[in-house]
């Protein structure tokens, strides 16, 4: 017995609205079965990782500060997914951003520059969006994947950073570790509550989130990237312009990332280190993804996964869970989100015994 | 029903899809020997009926009689194996294959065997054609023959054929009838399906009538004029066209210099040396079959693919060559193309988002943001004046049947008020009242002085709106033909390549 995929007529509304909250369900049946299978206390395992975060004020904070890197990514990430022009590389962008932002703080350690904070965070979107946009020039001028080019991108970027963490930048003062100076006060953002380390970098998410929905359902522009990205063809025929969709895309997905980079390391580091990023680029496509790249969507997803990061922390304490189970358990929502996604744009049904014709 | 049972006959057969009733107790009889014509419009259920016919859809309810056994057929297969044979359409050859190879897919035997019975079959009947060529260098009407002797190969009772004529010029045309009454003398029997009256009054013997998923008569079409059978088929009368003639000529908005543009696929039409030019106040028309040049000519002049000599095309005394398709819209070019889902309209969005498509400069966009009330007034009207039979603007493209898709199209890109417009195949799949409005509409839109090109495989649709006729063949442009003093058969004589001189 063979079996096919046939497109429903339309995807059921309610079913995609469901369809993140489904995925987190069979995310955590399956965790539970691996964590068993593992010899791990399963239940208190999952309760650590999902209502952990929800306990204490503290934790709470944190579920916040790591949702402001990953919150404005993805939004501008998904911008350039819905023009289906795929930036893989914000992990790239991001640590760009960072390295930019950073110059400010290494060149004068003592601080004193005005607009010391805004300014590093105007060179890190800077940076980023630089970094992105020759993608975009290699794309537009000789037709190269920007899939593959801002992923490998992101590995030079890496070694940018270790370069100049092991020399040039290197903290004179600071015992041989490859890491930069300590910044000083003025070059970091303001937190948000006594006692937490969320700053204003939630804002700029926020902001970017309102700016990215009014983009995507009321500007001209962002319908034209959409209208790229559902039906080419009739984008040309249309006359939108192919290769502004793409530098716009990149631009405002680089914009993105380096405003995170720079947050991070005007934020909770404090200075330039090589674990800037703890994969934050890469944690976006999800979150982006599992939002349905919607704007609103992101939101609510952004929280969701920040949450697994902070409760993963804490599984790894309290249960003794591996590091990667919060890899795993990301990969999963992914995962059982797209084929819930699959199963509401198609229905399954069955092949007859004879081949049939046209 | 006398003596012999009927080869095949069907009674009160139904078949529903969703909310669409697409056949309705169909009683069918066909007798061997008898060209029989299931006759209606777009949409009238002939296609559903010949899917249960030929076992791809089975019927809700209802019966169906081989030689007066009652069958159910589960697939093709299974039909094939009664000895019902079908000519799709749209063919289902491979393009990479010889003739030979694609034969040999669906009927036994090897080469050699087959590539003599394909010979002796193609002497039999008059369907010549060489086994070993490739079918990418096959035209359309050698492909059809191909798909035919692939039937034929297999022996069948009943051959039905799905509007073969829809591809073929009209010398190709009478060949093939010529074929189907040599088969016919052989005690074949034939279902015809088409929308075309004078053929099937031409051809066929019996005419089962369909009309919105059911028979609505059953007549010997041989007794009966064509406008009889029209109104059997639609449910009343054809509205005349009557084009005025009287309109003026002045200057030109677009023209074609010596465009030659080589082929961007690999089974493209490489277009050669094409010269035309369409004035303020005229309808030119390009006949020819699809696939000729027709695709990659609209896309030129289009500017969905640029031109490297900007000279080569002028809109409004401007060189476009090299000017975006967007640059071209500005100047007051506007498209109706052939593919209307994906490149015409965006399936996915709404009538609104779809009106935004192209008729963003007429005010729906301010500083960069989308004016929704504008949008939607804009919307409500093409609906309203171009009779767009749908819920409203918020319905998606793809929830469209083609003919109000096309209607929606049209209307968008008429409200833009071009100076020039390019049209595609305009009533393809569009039922007759709309065809007639369509045509009407255009023919209006001249006579207040828009420049139109028409491309169209229907002569008789090009016959009657076009001042001015050129035919498109592997990419060459005949000169200009004025069609009151020109006949279907000079046009179809050029349709197949023949030379200039030969037609005239």
């Amino acid at each position: 017995m063979r079996y096919r995929l046939v497109a429903r007529e339309r995807a059921s509304r309610p079913m995609m609205l469901a369809a993140p909250f489904i995925a987190l369900g069979l995310t955590c049946l399956a965790s539970l079965i691996l964590f068993a299978a593992l010899g791990k206390p399963a239940g208190a395992a999952l309760h650590a990782l999902l209502l952990r975060p929800f306990l204490s004020w503290y934790s709470f904070t944190e579920v916040l500060l790591k949702m402001a890197p990953l919150l404005i990514i993805a939004q501008g990430l998904a911008i350039g997914f819905r023009a289906n022009v795929f930036n893989i590389g914000a992990e790239g962008q991001f640590i760009i951003g960072a390295i930019c932002a950073s110059a400010l703080p290494v060149w004068y350690p003592m601080g004193g520059v005005p607009f010391m904070w805004p300014l590093m965070v105007v060179m890190g979107a800077l940076g980023g969006m630089a970094y992105a946009l020759v993608a975009a020039g290699l794309r537009t001028r000789f037709g190269a994947s920007e899939i593959l080019v801002t992923l490998m991108m992101s590995l030079i970027a890496i070694q940018i950073l270790n370069y100049l963490l092991l020399g040039p930048w290197k903290d004179p003062m600071g015992f041989n570790f490859p890491q930069s100076v300590m910044f000083p006060r003025d070059a970091i953002l303001p937190t948000l509550f006594a006692g937490a380390r969320t700053n204003v970098s939630l804002y700029f998410a926020l902001v970017a989130s309102a700016l990215a929905w009014v983009m995507m359902r009321h500007h001209f522009q962002g319908y034209q990237l959409q209208v790229g990205g559902m039906a080419p063809r009739a984008a040309t025929y249309a006359g939108f312009d192919k290769r502004r969709a793409v530098w716009i895309s990149l631009a405002l997905g680089g914009i993105a990332a380096g405003i995170a980079g720079a947050s991070e390391v005007a934020g909770p580091m404090g200075q330039l280190q090589r674990s800037v990023s703890s994969g934050y680029g890469y944690a976006a496509i999800i979150v982006a993804y599992v939002g349905g790249l919607n704007p609103i969507g992101i939101v609510a997803s952004s929280f969701l996964i920040s949450v697994v990061y902070i409760g993963g922390d804490a599984a790894t304490v309290s249960a003794g869970l591996p590091v990667a189970a919060t890899q795993v358990f990301q990969g999963m929502l992914l995962v059982f989100y797209l084929i819930c996604l699959t199963f509401i744009r198609y229905r399954i049904e069955q092949v007859p015994g004879v081949a049939v014709r046209a | 029903m006398t003596g012999m049972p009927a080869l095949l006959s069907m009674h009160g057969v139904s078949k529903r899809y969703g909310k669409v009733q697409a056949n309705a107790e169909i009683d069918l009889t066909v007798e061997a020997g008898s060209i029989h014509a299931v006759l209606g419009e777009n949409g009238a259920g002939k296609s559903t009926l010949m899917k249960l016919i030929y076992g791809v859809e089975t019927p809700d309810a209802g019966q169906i009689a081989w030689n007066g056994t009652p069958v159910v057929l589960n697939s093709p297969g299974e039909a094939q194996k009664l000895g019902i044979g079908m000519v799709f359409q749209h063919f289902s050859l491979f393009e990479t294959l010889s003739v030979v190879q694609n034969v040999s897919l669906l009927v036994p035997g090897t080469r050699a065997e087959l590539s003599a019975r394909i010979r002796e079959l193609g002497a039999t009947f008059g369907l010549s054609v060489d086994p070993d060529a490739m079918v990418h260098t096959l035209s359309v009407g050698e492909r059809q023959r191909v798909e035919i002797i692939r039937c034929l190969l297999l022996e069948p009772k009943l051959l039905i054929l799905d509007e073969p004529t829809s591809v073929l010029p009209p010398q190709s045309v009478a060949l093939l009838f010529e074929t189907l009454r040599s088969l016919q003398a052989k005690g074949m029997a034939i279902l015809f399906i088409s929308h075309k009256l004078g053929e099937v009054r031409e051809l066929c013997d019996t005419a089962t009538i369909l009309r919105a998923g059911r028979v609505t008569a059953r007549v010997d079409p041989r007794d009966h004029d064509k406008s009889e059978l029209a109104r059997m088929m639609i449910g009343r009368e054809i509205p005349k066209i009557s084009a005025d003639t009287t309109h003026r000529v002045a200057e030109d908005r677009l023209v074609l210099n010596h465009l030659s543009l080589p082929s961007q696929t690999r089974f493209g039409t490489t277009l050669h040396d094409i010269s035309l030019s369409v004035k303020s106040g005229q309808i030119v028309g390009i006949a020819g079959i699809s696939g000729n040049g027709q695709a990659e000519l609209a896309a030129a002049i289009s500017g969905e693919v640029p031109v490297a000599d900007a000279g080569a095309i002028t809109l409004m005394g401007k060189p476009a060559g090299r000017l975006s398709a967007g640059a071209r819209r500005r100047l007051g070019f506007a498209f109706i193309p052939e593919e209307r889902l994906g490149r015409g309209a965006v399936p996915r969005m709404s009538l609104a988002d779809n009106t935004l498509l192209t008729a963003h400069g007429t005010g729906l966009v301010r500083r960069g943001f989308i004016r929704r009330a504008a949008e939607r007034a804009l919307t409500g009207r093409v609906i309203e004046e171009f009779d767009v039979r749908t819920a409203g603007p918020d319905v998606e493209a793809g929830n469209l049947s083609g003919g109000n898709l096309q209607k929606f199209m049209l209307g968008r890109e008429i409200m833009l008020a071009p100076k020039v417009m390019l049209v595609a195949q305009p009533t393809w799949g569009v039922d007759i009242g709309a065809a007639t409005a369509i045509r009407r509409r255009l023919l209006s839109m001249r006579d207040q002085g828009t420049a139109i090109l028409v491309i169209s495989e229907e002569l008789e649709e090009l016959f009657e709106i076009c001042d001015l006729l050129h035919v498109l063949h592997a990419g060459h442009l005949s000169g200009p033909r004025d069609p009151h003093v020109t006949t279907a058969a000079q046009i179809g004589t050029l349709m197949t390549g023949a030379s200039e001189g030969d037609a005239a």
